[in-house]
C-alpha cells in the first residue's frame, strides 16, 4: 500500500505570530517554524500502515525553501522519500490554490492513500482533506481516530461531537487524522542520519503546470487586520473559605447567572 | 444557509446564521438529511427570517460523509445564485463548504465571527490575537460562521418550502457511514455551541474527579471541556479537548478548573467573553487572562460555587 503523507511547516504557536504589513499574508519568516503537530500523527499512521501492509511512504509538502526542515523531520521518523513543492510564485496561496497544487503533485507519484493532519495550527481551517477529496474524486475519510485496512477497504472511526461514526471507503482515498489516533514515534539517531540521503524531489509551479498561482489569483483576500490588545488580568482573590461564594457573586453581579 | 439540526430541532447556530444572513439579503434555509427531517424545522426557520426553505431529503444525503450534501448544495447554488453561502463552522459543515467552494469555483472563508453588508467577513486568528477582515474575490462567497459569534434575533416571515433534487453521483458516495456511535451524555449542550463551558485540567488529579466539574456544569446548563493534559491522561474524551489541537470555543462564560493555562489551551478559549479560573497555583498563566480568579483548592471552591449557584436558583 503506497502512502503519501502531507506535512506542513507552521509558525510555532509559542511564538508571536502575525501578518505582514507589506502584503497581509502570514509572516512565516520572522518566527520559529515547526512541523504542524497533527502532521506528526499523520506520518506515524502512514508508517504503521506501511509496517502492516508494505509499500512506500512519501512525504509531500508545499512551502518555502525552509519547509525542507519539516520534510527532514518526517523522513527521519521513517518515511522513504519526499516531494517539496516550492516556488516564490506560490506565496500567498489560499486553501483552494494549495489543494490544487497538492493535487497536481499527487499526480506525479503512485498512491493508494493520502494521509493528512485534520487541521493546521496556523490557519486552522480544517478543510484541506475535504478540498483534496473533491478535487481528486476519491473518498473523504476525515477526522479518523482509528484506521483499519482490509484489502482495498479502509475503515475509520471518524470523530464526531457525540462520539464517532464508523466510515468505510475504497482506496484510493484521502484520510485525515485527529490526535487520538496514535502516539508519534521519536526519530531514532539512525533515522536522523538516514534521512539526509533519502531522495527529495523539488517541484515548481511550472513543473506542475499551475497557472493562476499566488496572492494575485487567490480566491480570498485580507482587506485589513488589527492586533487585538492582549487580554488583561482581572481580579484574582485568594480563597479564604469563601472562594466559591465570591465567584457566584461575581457571576451574578455580571448577569452571567 | 445550511441548517444545522438534530433530533427534530434547529440548532442555535442556525438561528445565528439566519440573523447574520439577513445583513446580506433575504435568507433561504437549506435542510439536508434523512427523509422527514425538515418538517419539524420549518416554523422555527421562518421565525428567524428564512423566506424559502429548501428541502433535500434522502438516505443517500444522510448516509455518506459530506460529499452528497455538497453536491446538492452546490447544484442549488448554481441554480439560485445567492449573494453568499453560509454554513456553521462545525466539523462536517466546513467540509461541505470546502467542497461547495470547489464545485462552484468560489472562495472560502472559515471561522467568521461577523458578516458585513459589503460581503466581508471578520475573523479572529492566532488564538484571538489578531482580528482580520476578509473578502472572497472569486465566485459566490462561501462562509463558515463560528457558533456564539452573532446574537440570534427573530424576524418572522412566511416561508415557502421547495423540494430539491437529491440524485447523488457515485463519486459522492465514497465515504459510507456504516454506524453512528454516541459516547457521551447528550443532554449537555455541544461544546462549540454552548454559552457556558466548564473545563477541567490537570489539577483534578484523576478522571473520577471530573464529577466536580460536571456537577458545576449541570447547575449552569453548561458543556464540559477538558485540557489536553486531562484528555491525554484518559480522564475525559478527546472530543471534549479545548485547545490548539482540540476544539476552539468562544462562549459567554468559560470556567477553567485546575487548568494552568498553557498557550496550547489558551489558543482554544481566550476569546471567551468572560473567563473565570480556579487554580491552587497563584502563578498559573490562566490568571493572566481571567476576568475573575480564585487561588485555592478546587475541591473546596468548586463544590461551594455549585452549591451557592443552586441555592440562588432555588
Amino acid at each position: 500500500m503506497n502512502i503519501v503523507v502531507l506535512v506542513k511547516q507552521v509558525p510555532d504557536t509559542w511564538a508571536e505570530r502575525k501578518l505582514s504589513d507589506s502584503d497581509k499574508t502570514l509572516d512565516r519568516e520572522s518566527v520559529d517554524a515547526v512541523i504542524n503537530e497533527l502532521d506528526e500523527y499523520a506520518v506515524e499512521e502512514g508508517l504503521r500502515l506501511k509496517e502492516a501492509h508494505g509499500g512506500e511512504v512519501t512525504v509531500l509538502t508545499m512551502g518555502p525553501a525552509r519547509a525542507a526542515e519539516t520534510i527532514r523531520k518526517a523522513l527521519s521518523m521513517g518515511a522513504d522519500k519526499a516531494i517539496h513543492v516550492t516556488d516564490d510564485a506560490l506565496h500567498g496561496s489560499d486553501a483552494i490554490q494549495t489543494a490544487t497544487a497538492l493535487a497536481k503533485a499527487l499526480g506525479t507519484v503512485e498512491w493508494d492513500l493520502v494521509i493528512a493532519g485534520s487541521e493546521s495550527t496556523d490557519a486552522r481551517m480544517s478543510v484541506l482533506p475535504a478540498l483534496l477529496s473533491e478535487l481528486l474524486g476519491v473518498p473523504q475519510l476525515s477526522r479518523a481516530r482509528r484506521v483499519t485496512v482490509e484489502g482495498s477497504t479502509v475503515r475509520i472511526e471518524r470523530q464526531t461531537d457525540a462520539g464517532y461514526d464508523v466510515v468505510e471507503g475504497s482506496v484510493p482515498a484521502v484520510l485525515s487524522v485527529v490526535e487520538k489516533i496514535n502516539e508519534p514515534r521519536y526519530p531514532s539517531f539512525k533515522g536522523i542520519m538516514q534521512a539526509k540521503s533519502k531522495p527529495v524531489t523539488t517541484l515548481s509551479a511550472a513543473d506542475l503546470g499551475l497557472t493562476d498561482v499566488g496572492l494575485g489569483s487567490a480566491y480570498t483576500r485580507v482587506e485589513e487586520f488589527t492586533q487585538r490588545p492582549p487580554r488583561e488580568a482581572g481580579q484574582v482573590v485568594k480563597d479564604e473559605g469563601d472562594g466559591g461564594v465570591k465567584i457566584a457573586e461575581y457571576l451574578a453581579s455580571n448577569k452571567l447567572v | 444557509m445550511l441548517v444545522e439540526h438534530a433530533g427534530g430541532e434547529v440548532k442555535k447556530v442556525s438561528l445565528e446564521l439566519l440573523t447574520a444572513a439577513r445583513v446580506l439579503g433575504e435568507p433561504a434555509a437549506v435542510v439536508l438529511g434523512a427523509p422527514g427531517v425538515a418538517a419539524p424545522l420549518k416554523d422555527k426557520l421562518a421565525e428567524y427570517g428564512a423566506t424559502t426553505v429548501y428541502v433535500g431529503e434522502s438516505d443517500d444525503v444522510d448516509g455518506y460523509v459530506a460529499a452528497p450534501k455538497a453536491e446538492v448544495l452546490a447544484a442549488l447554488v448554481g441554480g439560485v445564485a445567492p449573494a453568499a453561502v453560509l454554513v456553521a463552522a462545525t466539523a462536517e459543515s466546513r467540509e461541505v463548504a470546502a467542497r461547495v467552494a470547489v464545485r462552484t469555483g468560489s472562495g472560502l472563508v472559515t471561522d467568521a465571527v461577523g458578516l458585513a453588508a459589503d460581503g466581508t467577513a471578520t475573523q479572529n486568528v492566532f488564538g484571538g490575537a489578531t482580528v482580520v477582515r476578509s473578502r472572497v474575490t472569486r465566485g459566490i462567497p462561501v462562509i463558515a460562521l463560528r457558533p456564539n459569534s452573532v446574537d440570534a434575533t427573530p424576524s418572522p416571515v412566511a416561508a415557502e418550502e421547495r423540494v430539491v433534487d437529491v440524485s447523488i453521483s457515485d463519486a459522492a458516495r465514497g465515504a459510507k457511514i456504516v454506524e453512528r456511535v454516541a459516547e457521551q451524555k447528550s443532554s449537555r449542550p455541544e461544546l462549540t455551541e454552548a454559552s457556558v463551558v466548564v473545563s477541567g485540567g490537570r489539577g483534578l488529579g484523576g478522571g473520577e474527579n471530573f464529577a466536580v466539574v460536571e456537577r458545576l456544569a449541570d447547575t449552569l446548563g453548561a458543556a464540559v471541556g477538558a485540557s489536553r493534559a486531562a484528555t491525554d491522561a484518559g480522564w475525559y474524551p478527546h472530543t471534549s479537548q479545548v485547545g490548539q489541537t482540540g476544539v476552539t470555543v468562544s462562549p459567554q462564560l468559560y470556567i477553567a478548573v485546575g487548568i494552568s493555562g498553557a498557550i496550547q489551551h489558551r489558543a482554544g478559549m481566550q476569546t471567551s467573553k468572560t473567563i473565570v479560573a480556579i487554580n491552587k497555583d497563584p502563578e498559573a498563566p490562566i490568571f493572566e487572562i481571567a476576568d475573575f480568579g480564585v487561588v485555592g483548592d478546587l475541591f473546596t471552591v468548586v463544590p461551594q460555587l455549585t452549591e451557592e449557584l443552586a441555592r440562588r436558583k432555588g
